[in-house]
């Protein structure tokens, strides 16, 4: 790893357990004539019960990384092992597999069912995961026990942030993978979401990856990962992780 | 409790309604035109197939002057003769009240034993004459009804010349009379065509026929050949006078029935699949859009651990709900007209019990085949489905890419307005997509031509033979060949103003292997009523040398002009002889071979002789004339070419209307289903197009104009793919005729063509106004609003 803080830290992360490892990570994209060189060989790990925020430029890679850790897409080189099990070879049932009963994700446009009501997009994902918890549960979670029956279209930008929440935990996955959560929403909004993330990650105890191109938010995260044009340009540990209302951006 | 993923479904079915149920009724048009053509189809069969069997129909028929009983130990010894039957036919004529000229009859002997062991008759009311009763009758149902004659009524009949009068005993159907043509006509007449069931001892005692017999019914071994019996049979009958021993192909009312069961089955093949292939399309282009509008919502599911399989069987399901749904709706339907038709066959065809059976082999594959269809039209989209990568669908669709359309390029654009430009563009930019919707509108435009060209064929044949080839106001039929001067005698008789005596004569003709028998036609020198026409109305004069073939005959046959076919004469004394093939003519109407009169009576080596009189009368006096000519024990029968025509038009329209009524209906629909979804997905596509356009300050009459006018240029392009179709459609559907009988041109008028082009317009204009509604209350915020 590119740039340990602290000997003490590197020594408390190092002996944790690492839930998931990338090594070696390559992405290209093939344009036509064009080669677009994503990610151009990036190690990393996971590690149980970690809250990760991601930063980087736009275009840096960011999102391509998370994708293939999270196992929505694969590497053009390299290896990801999750636990023991390496899904560099795994094939696309395994991957959703893979998906299904481990990784729950948020994304940066909520991206939830607009036919389906707040419960009901839920239970599209507790319905098929191997150990879930009721929608209600996760909505209660998320503060959103009153709206149950509510569409997506009648629910604030916000609100439909943590009824995805709500769907990505549910499930009680080992990891939360979160590109950019609160890039459609205004700071105040954006910080309710980010605060039932910390919440999830406190109580539930579950590895979180949070993609943000806002700095400050980097203070809530036991670890800060930077990337550049592909490539780790630097990793650091918050000895004092700041609770999300206490940053300011 | 349902899953959430299929409340989605459940929802977006909702959504989706205006296209679930436009797409639904095409496919129920398709199933239920499949249930109901197919079904009739089957009950025909069906009721067909018992009918003859139980009242044992025969396989081969043959008619003949007198044979004696002894015979028929020799033909029941043919090889594949399974049981042969003997017996008097005879046609008489039965002047009942009511009638301006006295009906044809054919008066049939039953065996002493009662019920006849081949063809037997199907009592509907009453008994069978009793043995030995000389004055009782059973009288065919058709006849009865159509003169409301029961049991206990007595029926005047003409036995060689004696009027005598029988007591109908019973009334019956019979296989033979299903459709109960006179022989030698081509139509139904119920009213004027009667049969008669008599002892006998009677018929034999009225002409002379005691031990004898002058008609042949043979039942065939299973697995016989029908021909190689039909070549011994004539060897054994030949010198008895008989005019060829025929086949069930042959026979008159099976010929019609087989018929129609053939344009049954070829509509039953063909409906189902043009509906079927349209709501595929539909499916198709419905299904891609939602696919493409649901991207995002397609990505997320894969993402949170969907697996492909479950969200293509996902679409899948939503399309197969819809097909179902048509597939239920359209059995319902289909078993409804089924019944209907199925009805109005009984009309037609005299079956003691038919009936619509609606088959559950036939429900099953209608199922089966809407979720086939389904699966086809859902593929392209399920291909689509199963390849988007989920983190690539995280991202928002990139923006279309258009390009100048090619009128543009070509410097069209000064030719139209900014509305027509984007018109343009759109279309070239979904070329696959226009030209399948054209293609759907051509569907409907050839099923409207296809509903509606038996008008013009059935115009055309009836101009051809009423107005072009038999313009005579009445025939009369002579039971023997008369001297050629009695035609002046005839002339002399009230009312006639010019009279043609005509030459008919049942030949054998041969040429190479192949033979048939047909009847050969001696026109006189200067024939003005009977003449002979091809299909286009050109009259045709008999060679001078030699005989026209009707082309078909010549088809048959393999000949060509020049060559030489053997003929043999199938009455008088046989005689055979070669005849020079020295003209070919497309007529319409059985098969003939055209000759001169004076060289037919020299190939019968008789002085001028004919058989029947061409006679143009003057109306007023027709009733003298009938008179005059009902007396006279040579006239077989008359018949007034105003009853044909009449006759031929009550036989067709029926049937004819009902059906153009219902292939109009589903015409429609398929142009309806075709123009609305096209409409619903352009306007989905183009939504926000369009309200940017309205924002940008155009009228709602201008975007409408947009598009619409795509819709407008689609039915356009359907337009001649749709005729062109609908002409293959209509001569698939001819195909399952009999063309030795009849040959239907298969012209398609102008008129029906703007039919089917104002039809579907119309339909188009309906579905257009339906999406205009939408596009005027397009809201602009909300549009301009959602991301896609
Ligand atoms: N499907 C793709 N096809 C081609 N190039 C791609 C594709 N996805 C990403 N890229 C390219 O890969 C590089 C990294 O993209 P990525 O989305 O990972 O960046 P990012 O760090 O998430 O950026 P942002 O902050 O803007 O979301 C970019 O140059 C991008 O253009
Ligand atoms: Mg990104």
């Amino acid at each position: 790893m590119a740039n340990p803080a602290t000997v003490e830290q590197t020594v408390r992360y190092r002996s944790a357990n690492a839930v998931l490892v990338g090594n070696a990570l390559t992405k290209v994209y093939r344009m036509g004539e064009v080669n677009v060189h994503a990610l151009r060989g990036i190690d990393i790990a996971l590690y149980e019960g970690e809250l990760m925020v991601l930063l980087g430029a736009s275009g840096s890679g960011k999102s391509t990384l998370l994708n293939i850790l999270g196992g929505l897409d694969v590497p053009t080189e390299g290896r990801v092992v999750y636990r023991d099990q390496d899904l560099t070879s795994a094939d696309n049932d395994q991957l959703t597999a893979f998906r299904r009963d481990h990784v729950g994700f948020v994304f940066q446009f909520y991206n939830l069912i607009p036919s389906l009501t707040a419960r009901e997009n839920v239970a599209l994902v507790t319905e098929i995961a191997p150990n879930p918890i009721t929608p209600e549960a996760a909505l209660d979670l998320v503060d959103l026990g009153e709206r149950l029956d509510h569409f997506p279209a009648q629910l604030s930008g916000g609100e439909q942030q943590r009824v995805a929440i709500a769907r990505a935990v549910a499930k009680q996955p080992d990891m939360l993978m979160c590109d950019e959560p609160t890039g459609a929403l205004d700071a105040a909004t954006g910080r309710i979401v980010l605060e039932v993330l910390e919440r999830v990650n406190r109580e539930l105890g579950t590895t979180t990856a949070i993609i943000t191109h806002n700095a400050p938010i980097a203070a809530m995260a036991d670890r800060v990962v930077t990337l550049a044009d592909g490539l780790i340009k630097q990793e650091g540990y918050n000895s004092q992780k700041k609770p999300v209302r206490e940053i300011v951006w | 409790m349902v899953a959430a993923i299929d409340r989605k479904l459940l929802r977006d079915l909702f959504n989706l309604r205006g296209q679930v149920i436009t797409i639904a009724l095409v496919c129920a048009c398709g199933i239920a035109s499949y249930a109901s053509v197919l079904g009739t189809y089957e009950s025909l069969l069906y009721a067909r197939d018992a009918y003859y069997e139980r009242q044992r129909f025969a396989d081969v028929f043959a008619y003949l002057k007198r044979a004696p009983d002894a015979l028929l130990a020799r033909i029941q010894d043919i090889p594949g003769v399974s049981l042969a039957y003997g017996r008097i036919l005879q046609p008489v004529k039965v002047p009942i009240e009511g009638l301006t000229e006295p009906a044809q009859g054919q008066a049939i002997s039953l065996p002493a034993t009662g019920e006849p062991p081949l063809n037997g008759v199907h009592l509907v009311e009453g008994r069978l004459p009793e043995t030995g009763r000389e004055d009782e009758a059973l009288l065919l149902e058709a006849f009865a009804k159509a003169h409301k004659l029961r049991p206990g009524d007595h029926i005047p009949v003409v036995l060689n010349g004696v009027l005598r009068s029988f007591r109908i005993t019973g009334i019956a159907m019979s296989p033979e009379y299903v459709f109960s043509v006179p022989p030698g006509e081509m139509l139904a007449d119920p009213l004027r065509f009667a049969v008669l069931w008599l002892n006998q001892e009677v018929l034999a005692a009225a002409y002379q026929m005691e031990g004898a017999f002058n008609d042949v019914l043979v039942k065939l071994q299973p697995g016989a050949s029908e021909s190689a019996v039909i070549v011994e049979l004539n060897a054994l009958l030949d010198p008895h006078g008989c005019m060829g021993a025929y086949g069930r192909d042959k026979q008159l009312s099976h010929n019609v029935v087989k018929s129609e069961l053939g344009s049954l089955k070829a509509m039953a093949k063909v409906l189902p699949v043009i509906f079927l292939a349209v709501a595929a399309f539909l499916v198709n282009v419905v299904l891609s859009r939602l696919v493409q509008l649901q991207r995002q919502q397609i990505a997320v599911l894969k993402a949170v651990g969907y697996r492909d399989r479950d969200i293509g069987l996902h679409y899948l399901k939503l399309v197969s709900v819809i097909l179902l749904i048509g597939a239920l709706l359209g059995l319902a339907f289909g078993v409804w007209i089924g019944r209907y038709f199925t009805d109005l066959y009984i009309k037609f065809f005299a079956f003691p019990d038919l009936r619509y059976i609606s088959d559950p082999g036939v429900l099953g594959t209608a199922l089966l085949v809407s979720v086939v269809t389904a699966v086809i039209g859902a593929l392209a989209s399920a291909r689509t489905v199963m390849r988007l990568p989920p983190a690539e669908a995280m991202r928002p669709e990139a923006p279309a890419i258009y390009r100048r359309a090619l009128s543009e390029v070509l410097k069209l654009q000064a030719l139209f307005g900014d509305s027509a430009r984007m018109v343009l563009r759109e279309l070239e930019r979904r070329p696959l997509r226009t030209l399948l919707s054209a293609l759907g509108i051509a569907f409907s435009v050839a099923l409207l031509v296809s509903g509606r060209f038996m008008f013009d064929s059935i115009d055309l044949l009836m101009n051809v033979v009423f107005e072009g080839a038999q313009r005579e106001d009445v025939i009369v039929v002579f039971s023997e060949a008369v001297p050629e001067r009695a035609m002046r005698e005839i002339g002399h008789l009230p009312g006639v103003l010019r009279v043609e005596g005509l030459r008919v004569v049942p030949v054998r003709v041969r040429f190479g292997h192949r033979t048939r028998d047909v009847q050969l036609m001696g026109y006189g020198d200067r024939a003005q009523l009977r003449r002979v026409m091809d299909d286009r109305g050109r009259v045709y004069l008999p060679p001078r040398e030699g005989v026209m073939l009707s082309s078909e005959l010549a088809k048959v046959l393999n000949v060509g002009l020049g060559q030489r076919v053997r003929v043999e004469l199938l009455e008088g004394e046989r005689q055979k002889s070669e005849l020079a093939v020295t003209g070919i003519v497309d007529d319409l109407i059985a098969m003939f071979g055209h000759m001169r009169l004076d060289n037919l009576n020299r190939l019968m080596r008789e002085q001028s002789r004919v058989s029947m009189a061409a006679l143009s009368v003057d109306p007023r006096r027709y009733g003298e004339l009938r008179d005059a000519l009902t007396d006279r024990p040579a006239v077989l029968g008359i018949s007034r070419r105003e009853h044909l025509i009449e006759q031929f038009k009550r036989q067709t329209a029926d049937q004819m209307h009902v059906f153009t009524f219902i292939v109009t209906a589903f015409a429609s629909i398929i142009a309806i289903g075709v123009v609305y979804n096209n409409a619903r997905v352009s306007l989905s596509m183009r939504s926000r197009d369009l309200a940017s356009l309205r924002v940008l300050g155009f009228r709602r009459g201008e975007i409408s104009a947009v598009l619409l006018g795509e819709l407008a240029l689609e039915v356009l392009l359907g337009l001649p793919p749709g005729m062109l179709i609908g002409k293959l459609l209509a001569i698939g559907m001819m195909s399952g005729i009999d063309t030795e009988q009849y040959r239907f041109p298969v012209v398609i008028s102008a008129q029906t063509y703007a039919y089917a082009a104002v039809v579907t317009l119309g339909a188009a204009l309906v579905s257009a106004l339906l999406v205009r509604r939408k596009l005027d209350k397009l809201d602009l915020i909300a549009v301009l609003k959602t991301r896609e």
